[in-house]
């Protein structure tokens, strides 16, 4: 079973407060914790399961700069068996569309039988594993949560619909599949695992070398682009409690007995 | 020229879904000059489709037994055949959608814009929209090309559903146009539903829930959100990475990928409040809201907030409501 994985170098919002920058041009990025998302992590996860029992390897995919390497690196020590870096400047600013189309690009270079996203990434769009699927005209599902091989050719496989249920198909191979998190439990990854494969040679692929016309991707291509980002004001907000740390106990223990929080 | 919008309708049970008329909301903001067609797919959708006709000016019926069951793979390759290309078309923004429109935005070869939560206009062709981003924490105004047509999700409960009016629409039957050349998407076969699992404890029920959320940190810790809902006398409940950790059982999880809940009070504790999570929780209960993160957007549906660190200030909390008793 040869697999690809398509991975994404993001602030880490369980670590991260985000803010907006002055000009309202981007996220303040000064003291960000970076990391791989957290739903291709459970994409790679489930490659690496599944190429331990079906054979076959696992590659690991990232569009971005340089410093996405260090995700790719992060997925090879868990166990991708390579991983391949998508740069060029004309990429930047790329929209979902621009995205898939490079991605398309590195995937047709090669033959895979299973082709993973994450169900979305830092901007919640979750668009690149449905639009990949249309270009490349394979079959698509989304927010997978079990992934059964039954054999060479067709999957047994597990969506996440509303209300805990789970919605259950066969699907044939080579499809895409975008992966919902809680499928597997993602192993650990420890500095002795980064380090073994620190100095293996991750290639970086441009749009010459993928055959991408510059002027189809980038920002000049792209059909959505950002204006600026802002902190909404929604609704009247929370009274938050002030006070020292005694006192908002004291308050919110009146509180919640005013409203039947306390029995 | 009045854009043509086509809406995708959810329906079940012969009951339209809520979305439907929040997407007529938005596909009034977009254009209110806007002629909009209702998209049924289903099986004996009479009742439904008539119900739309007092929306919509027209109403595609497309029902075979085929569709009873909704396979997106199948569903969008007969959207790709029998809508026109530079459409505009609305989709509710959940698991089907999410399944749906992505590769149905290639198909028609229009943009997509993804979980929108608000128009502000059309300026030479660009549709000016309101997106969220990282968990919602921050939003994004986005400039859209639609001058080739669009396929955007629309976020259940972001646009305030429409009246039904009297656009006295009628009900047209496109089922011979979407299946002329046969059923696109059989490489994917729907099988079955598997139903959640029923838990101990049903948190759909329960008065007062205390919900823990990824700010707990370690599993250990889950003991003292354990102690304060037996102090308060709630449930314990909490948010997906609780569950995608296994350190509670799905039954446990409030949102839309989980459960519904309605309680009286709800304390969330170290929860961010994504959309997802927020959509879980229905009857307008007293919320609080624990959280370091005096940006987490849990405070704006908060009503009271306490911006602590809840791994001290939850058994503050516990020991004093344990003294009173
Ligand atoms: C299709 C789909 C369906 C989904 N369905 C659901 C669903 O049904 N339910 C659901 O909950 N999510 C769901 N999600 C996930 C959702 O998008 C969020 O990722 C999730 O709700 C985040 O959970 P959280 O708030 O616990 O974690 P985070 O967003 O990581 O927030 C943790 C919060 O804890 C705070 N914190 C950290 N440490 C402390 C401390 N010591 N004291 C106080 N506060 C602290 C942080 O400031 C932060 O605000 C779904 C996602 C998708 C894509």
């Amino acid at each position: 079973m040869e697999i690809l994985v398509c991975v994404k170098r993001v602030p880490d919002t369980a670590e991260n407060e985000i803010s907006v920058n002055s000009s309202g041009s981007d996220i303040e990025r000064g003291d960000l914790v970076y990391s791989v998302n957290e739903w291709d992590n459970y994409a790679v996860e489930e490659a690496i399961q599944i190429r331990d029992k079906a054979g076959g390897s696992v590659t690991v995919v990232s569009v971005g700069d340089a410093d996405s390497e260090e995700v790719l690196r992060r997925e090879m020590a868990m166990g991708a068996d390579k991983g391949v870096l998508l740069s060029d400047s004309a990429f930047e600013g790329s929209d979902g569309k621009g995205l898939a189309s490079i991605l398309k690009a590195e995937i047709e270079k090669g033959k895979y039988d299973l082709i993973l996203t994450g169900t979305q990434a830092d901007d919640g769009a979750g668009q690149i594993g449905g639009m990949l699927a249309a270009m490349l005209n394979l079959p698509y599902a989304s927010l997978v949560n079990r992934i059964e091989v039954l054999d060479g050719k067709k999957i047994k496989l597990g969506r996440e619909i509303a209300g805990g249920n789970q919605e259950i198909s066969e699907m044939d191979l080579p499809c895409v599949l975008s992966i919902q998190t809680g499928i597997n439990e993602p192993r650990y990854v420890g500095i002795r695992g980064i380090r073994k494969v620190a100095s293996v040679e991750i290639p970086v692929h441009g749009a010459s070398d993928l055959g991408v016309n510059p002027g189809s991707v980038g920002k000049a291509a792209a059909g959505v682009s950002r204006v600026d980002y802002y902190v909404p004001a929604l609704g009247k907000g929370a009274e938050l409690l002030e006070g020292s740390i005694e006192e908002k106990v004291e308050k919110l223990i009146e509180l919640l007995k005013s409203k039947g929080g306390i029995k | 020229m009045a854009l043509q919008i086509y809406v995708y309708i959810l329906h079940k049970d012969g009951v339209v879904d809520d979305t439907a008329l929040e997407m007529v909301a938005a596909a009034g903001k977009l254009d209110p000059a806007a002629s909009l067609t209702a998209v049924v797919f289903g099986s004996k959708t009479d009742a439904v489709c008539n119900s739309l006709t007092a929306s919509f000016k027209e109403v595609w019926k497309i029902d075979n037994d085929a569709f009873s069951y909704p396979n997106s793979e199948v569903i969008r390759g007969i959207l790709a055949r029998i809508i026109p290309k530079g459409s505009m078309v609305l989709v509710a923004h959940d698991h089907f959608g999410m399944d749906l429109a992505p590769g149905l935005s290639i198909k028609l070869d229009g943009t997509y814009l993804p979980d929108t939560v608000g128009f502000d206009g059309i300026e030479g062709g660009k549709l000016k929209a309101v997106r969220q981003e990282y968990g919602g924490q921050v939003s994004t105004h986005v400039l859209c090309d639609i001058s080739g047509g669009a396929v955007i999700t629309i976020r259940a409960g972001a646009f305030r559903a429409a009246e039904a009016s009297d656009a006295g629409g009628a009900v047209v039957d496109k089922t011979a146009d979407a299946l002329a050349g046969g059923l696109p998407g059989g490489a994917r076969r729907f099988i079955e539903i598997v139903e959640a699992e029923v838990g101990d404890v049903d948190i759909t029920k329960s008065e007062i829930l205390v919900s823990v959320g990824r700010g707990i940190g370690e599993q250990e810790n889950i003991e003292i959100i354990k102690e304060l809902a037996k102090a308060v006398g709630g449930d314990v409940s909490c948010s997906r990475p609780i569950v995608d950790a296994k350190w509670l059982e799905k039954s446990r999880q409030v949102g839309t990928s989980g459960l519904t809940v309605k309680p009286k009070v709800y304390m969330a504790l170290g929860i961010s409040g994504s959309f997802q999570h927020l959509g879980g929780i229905k009857g307008s209960p007293f919320i609080v809201a624990v959280n370091k993160n005096p940006k987490a957007p849990i405070f704006q549906v908060a009503e009271i907030g306490v911006i602590e660190d809840l791994l001290e200030f939850v058994p503050m909390l516990t020991e004093k409501i344990n003294e009173m008793k």
